[in-house]
């Protein structure tokens, strides 16, 4: 029998990414899963500054638009006035582990019951692609012109794992959007996630590895080659830390 | 029956009477006895307290919860309000209400906790980025403070707009008879808030903003100026001074009065907006206005300099007694008016 799969309705406005960006396959599976569990009239999307900002225009549900690197803060706020909606902070890496790292930690540390979903392109996209704390040891970005050096800057950073350390913490996992494969699993990371706080587990994190071709300045087939040849290796793949229940 | 209260924890009482189910916080002194008292009793009335990580997200947390209309509110002091600041523009910017507690301490407020109103500039233009204006009270004894939190949430919700609470360090640690109003709630929704069904929220597209701001604060300057006048009607002098230093100044009025010497005193309760209506009862026959504040060069005195231009005929000179780190005393006043009478001191503006 032939299954008839439709667009979900959150994500049904075309989106404003770059062509080849992956934060459309992130956006999609979000709202996949929100349709699946009838929560599209119950969800708040925070949404962070960076390339999220994009989603103002695509995403069709309800969002509030907050400053940068505030995202796991308002979205604490949000779930305090409506512990009976879904609420979800979306952000980047610049956003969420380098302006906004005191807030994404110290939600995770009190196990805030958000749940929190990070892409990491390894830069600041929406600014032109400056180093972000996620860019790998010798990449170009527009602030490290000669390749990161990690002497200087430090290595890139991991935030999902130190986040898993959290004792309370209810689900912590970290996907990739580079192959089918990846985005099957992903999807199930995002649903684990959804639930974690539809059930009232706790906080939970779920960061994204994703190509960025128009910063990085590849084909969109050379930077899939490249985070699985330089990315995923260094940004384990898989879940670190899995639901109690 | 009036009991005896600190304001820090009257305020935060008054707040709970005012329907506030939410409260976001950082300590810092001296208005860290508002979370302290908070994080006992919002639990003990089944609302929520939390300490946050910091100023920034303390404002953030009140900005998601507005957005979903819950009554919310923070509070802080000088360089803690600073911190605030990039999350108030974007209250406004958004139209979201919110309540604001500031708690002022003097100068940067690195190292020094003295009692002052050093704030005043950053409080009454908005502060941070952008084009807004926060509605500030600036009450001169507890009891007001508890009126004006009262009513504090109703504005906000009113206007859309955040509503800042103007306190000082010493307002904050003294104590003072109290009687508080019963308890309410405001039960209607909004309207407008974030409820998950992406109901309309008000928001304002960008051509469209410079009108509505422009909108909202002639409304807002129109409805909600609050003042004090003491014996300004037949003034030869009148003195301008808000929160305590306008205590001080009020006994400086009596005592002078009692020389035979016209003098008066304008309240300034809003700070913004700013009264001018309240200098609307000087007569024309006046000789000078005098700006009494504790700030180091004088803040309040812009404000009432462009009063003095705006309702006063002719060119009202206008002197500043300015007291730095401490509440000027009833002396000080009187010898510093003496100077401005004798043409010794000469006027600012």
């Amino acid at each position: 029998m032939a299954v008839l799969k439709k667009t979900p309705t959150m994500v049904s406005i075309p989106n404003h990414f770059c062509p080849g960006c992956g934060h459309g396959i992130l956006n999609r599976l979000i709202a996949e899963v929100i349709e699946e569990k009838g929560y599209e009239k119950k969800t708040i999307m925070t949404l962070g500054v960076g390339c999220s900002c994009n989603m103002n225009a695509s995403w069709n549900g309800d969002k509030i638009q907050c400053a940068h690197g505030r995202g796991a803060a308002t979205a604490t706020g949000v779930k305090i006035a409506r512990p009976d909606l879904l609420s979800i902070a979306y952000q980047g890496d610049g956003d969420a582990y380098v302006i906004g790292l005191a807030e994404t930690l110290n939600a995770a540390y009190r196990n805030e019951p958000i749940t929190v979903f990070v892409i990491n392109n390894n830069n600041f996209a929406m600014t032109g692609g400056q180093m972000s704390w996620t860019t790998m040891p010798g990449q170009v970005t527009t602030t490290s012109v000669h390749g990161r050096d990690p002497a200087l800057t430090g290595m890139p950073i991991r935030v999902p794992e130190f986040a898993a350390t959290f004792p309370d913490v209810a689900y912590v996992a970290r996907g990739s959007v580079h192959s089918a494969k990846e985005i099957n699993r992903l999807r199930g990371y995002v649903k684990n996630a959804i639930e974690a706080q539809l059930n009232g587990e706790g906080y939970a994190l779920v960061e994204v590895l994703c190509q960025c071709p128009t910063n990085w300045g590849m084909s969109v087939e050379k930077s899939i080659k490249w985070m699985e040849e330089e990315v995923a290796p260094y940004y384990t793949l898989g879940e670190l830390k899995g639901r109690r229940k | 029956m009036r009991k005896m209260w600190k304001g820090n924890h009257a305020i935060a009482e008054a707040a709970m009477r005012a329907g506030c189910q939410f409260y976001a916080g950082y300590p810092i002194t001296p208005q860290t006895e508002v979370s302290e008292y908070l994080s006992y009793r919002m639990p003990e009335l089944g609302r929520r307290f939390l300490q946050a990580e910091n100023e920034m997200a303390a404002v953030y947390m009140i900005f998601g919860a507005y957005a979903c209309g819950m009554r919310s509110m923070t509070s802080s002091s000088g360089p803690g309000f600073s911190l605030k600041q990039e999350g108030i523009a974007y209250l406004c910017a958004n139209n979201y209400p919110a309540v604001l507690v500031n708690v002022q301490r003097w100068g940067p407020g690195l190292g020094t906790l003295d009692s002052s109103q050093t704030d005043y500039l950053r409080d009454t233009r908005g502060g941070g980025n952008g084009d807004y204006r926060v509605i500030v009270y600036a009450p001169n004894s507890i009891q007001e403070t508890v009126d004006l939190m009262y009513n504090a949430f109703d504005v906000a919700e009113k206007y859309r707009n955040p509503v800042e609470i103007l306190s000082e360090a010493a307002l904050g640690q003294m104590m003072e008879p109290v009687e508080f109003p019963p308890f309410k709630e405001r039960t209607e929704d909004l309207g407008w808030t974030f409820d998950g069904t992406d109901r309309p929220h008000g928001r304002i597209d960008n051509p469209q903003k410079p009108d509505a701001l422009r909108a909202k604060v002639a409304a807002i300057t129109a409805n909600e100026q609050r003042w004090e006048n003491y014996r300004v009607e037949d003034a030869d002098y009148v003195f301008v001074a808000f929160g305590l230093p306008s205590r001080t100044c009020r006994n400086a009025v009596d005592q002078l009065r009692e020389q035979g010497v016209k003098v008066g005193l304008i309240r300034p309760i809003t700070v913004w907006p700013f009264p001018y209506k309240a200098f609307e009862e000087i007569p024309d026959t006046v000789k000078g206005v005098i700006s009494v504040e504790s700030t180091d060069a004088g803040q309040l005195i812009e404000d009432v300099a462009l009063a003095v231009k705006k309702m006063c005929p002719g060119n009202v000179p206008v002197y500043g007694l300015f007291s730095g780190q401490k509440i000027p005393k009833t002396k000080e006043i009187v010898a510093f008016f003496g100077g401005v009478r004798s043409g010794e001191t000469k006027e600012v503006f």
